[in-house]
C-alpha cells in the first residue's frame, strides 16, 4: 500500500513538473510568434497570419524551442535571413539608437518645460 | 519678437513633418528582404525527390560550377509560367539547377514536371518549409544563384521571365 502510495506521488510530481515545462513553452512560443511579422501579410504578426509562411514559422518556432533554444536564438536565426524587419520589437544596435533614445530625449525636455513653467 | 520666433519654428517643423509624409507616400510600403546580400550557402540535410534518400548540401553542392536553386511547387501558378525559362537555362553547361520542392504533393509534383520537363539535375523534397526558410525565402517560385565559392551571390522573388532569365545569364557566364 505505501509503495503504491509513494509511485502514485511521483507519478503525480512528473505530471504536474511536465504541465507546467509544456505551458512555460507555450508562452514563450506565442510570445515569439506575436513579435514576428509575417512577410506575406505583412503588417500581420505570423500568430495572427494563417499564410503558408506563416505556418511555417509557427512549426519551425515550436520546434526550435523543443530543440532547447532562447528566444534570442530563435530571433537572430530570422533576423540572418529576412533582416531586422521580421521582427516587430526593434533590438538595440547602432542603427536603432535613435529610435531608443529619442523618445527618452523628448520625455526629459517635455518634463524640463514643464518644471520651469511651474516655477 | 518671440511670437514671431515660435511661429517659425511652428511652420519649419510642419514643412518638415510635411516633407517626411510625402516622401513616405511615394515608397513602397511592401518590405521585401534586401535581394543583394551575400549570403554563405546554409548547410542542410534533405530527401531526394525521386528516391526519398537523404543527401547533404556538400555532396549536393560538391562541383566547382555556379549553382541555381530554384523552390517551385506544382500547385503554384507562377511556376509554370517559369517553367520554360528554367528549360532554357537547364542548356547551359555552366549551371546545375537544383529543385525544392515546396509543400507539395508529390504525385501532383511528378505530373508537373512529365508534362513541362524537368530541368533539375538534382530535386529535393520540402515538406515542411524548413529548407526554403533555410535559404531566407517565403514563397514561391523563388530562385537563389550560388557562385563557386558557395555564395548566395543573388536571389529573384517570383518568377523568372526574360529579363531575369538573361540577368542569369550574365551572371553564370
Amino acid at each position: 500500500m505505501r509503495i503504491l502510495k509513494t509511485f502514485l506521488l511521483v507519478v503525480l510530481f512528473i505530471n504536474i513538473a511536465n504541465a507546467n515545462t509544456d505551458i512555460k513553452d507555450k508562452n514563450l512560443n506565442n510570445k515569439i510568434l506575436k513579435n514576428i511579422r509575417c512577410l506575406v501579410c505583412q503588417g500581420q504578426s505570423v500568430y495572427d497570419s494563417e499564410s503558408e509562411f506563416s505556418s511555417t514559422i509557427k512549426l519551425l518556432v515550436k520546434k526550435k524551442i523543443n530543440e532547447g533554444k532562447s528566444e534570442k536564438q530563435i530571433y537572430e536565426f530570422l533576423r540572418k535571413r529576412y533582416g531586422d524587419w521580421v521582427i516587430f520589437e526593434p533590438e538595440l544596435n547602432k542603427n536603432t539608437y535613435i529610435l531608443w533614445i529619442l523618445p527618452l530625449l523628448l520625455f526629459l525636455l517635455g518634463g524640463a518645460i514643464i518644471r520651469k513653467k511651474l516655477k | 519678437m518671440k511670437n514671431k520666433i515660435y511661429l517659425s519654428v511652428i511652420i519649419i517643423f510642419l514643412i518638415f513633418c510635411f516633407v517626411i509624409f510625402y516622401n513616405g507616400l511615394n515608397s513602397s510600403n511592401i518590405y521585401t528582404p534586401k535581394i543583394n546580400t551575400k549570403q554563405k550557402l546554409p548547410i542542410f540535410e534533405a530527401k531526394d525527390f525521386y528516391s526519398n534518400k537523404s543527401i547533404s548540401s556538400e555532396e549536393l553542392f560538391k562541383e566547382d560550377i555556379f549553382y541555381i536553386v530554384n523552390i517551385w511547387a506544382s500547385w503554384c501558378v507562377p511556376c509554370r509560367k517559369e517553367h520554360k525559362f528554367l528549360m532554357e537555362l537547364s542548356k547551359s553547361e555552366n549551371v546545375k539547377i537544383i529543385g525544392l520542392n515546396y509543400k507539395d504533393n508529390l504525385n501532383n509534383a511528378k505530373k508537373f514536371i512529365n508534362e513541362l520537363g524537368n530541368p533539375y539535375s538534382k530535386n529535393l523534397t520540402d515538406k515542411n518549409g524548413f529548407l526554403s526558410i533555410e535559404f531566407g525565402a517565403y514563397g514561391v517560385p523563388e530562385t537563389f544563384i550560388i557562385n563557386k565559392n558557395k555564395t548566395i551571390v543573388k536571389k529573384f522573388i517570383g518568377p523568372i521571365n526574360k529579363k531575369t532569365l538573361n540577368q542569369i545569364m550574365q551572371i553564370i557566364k
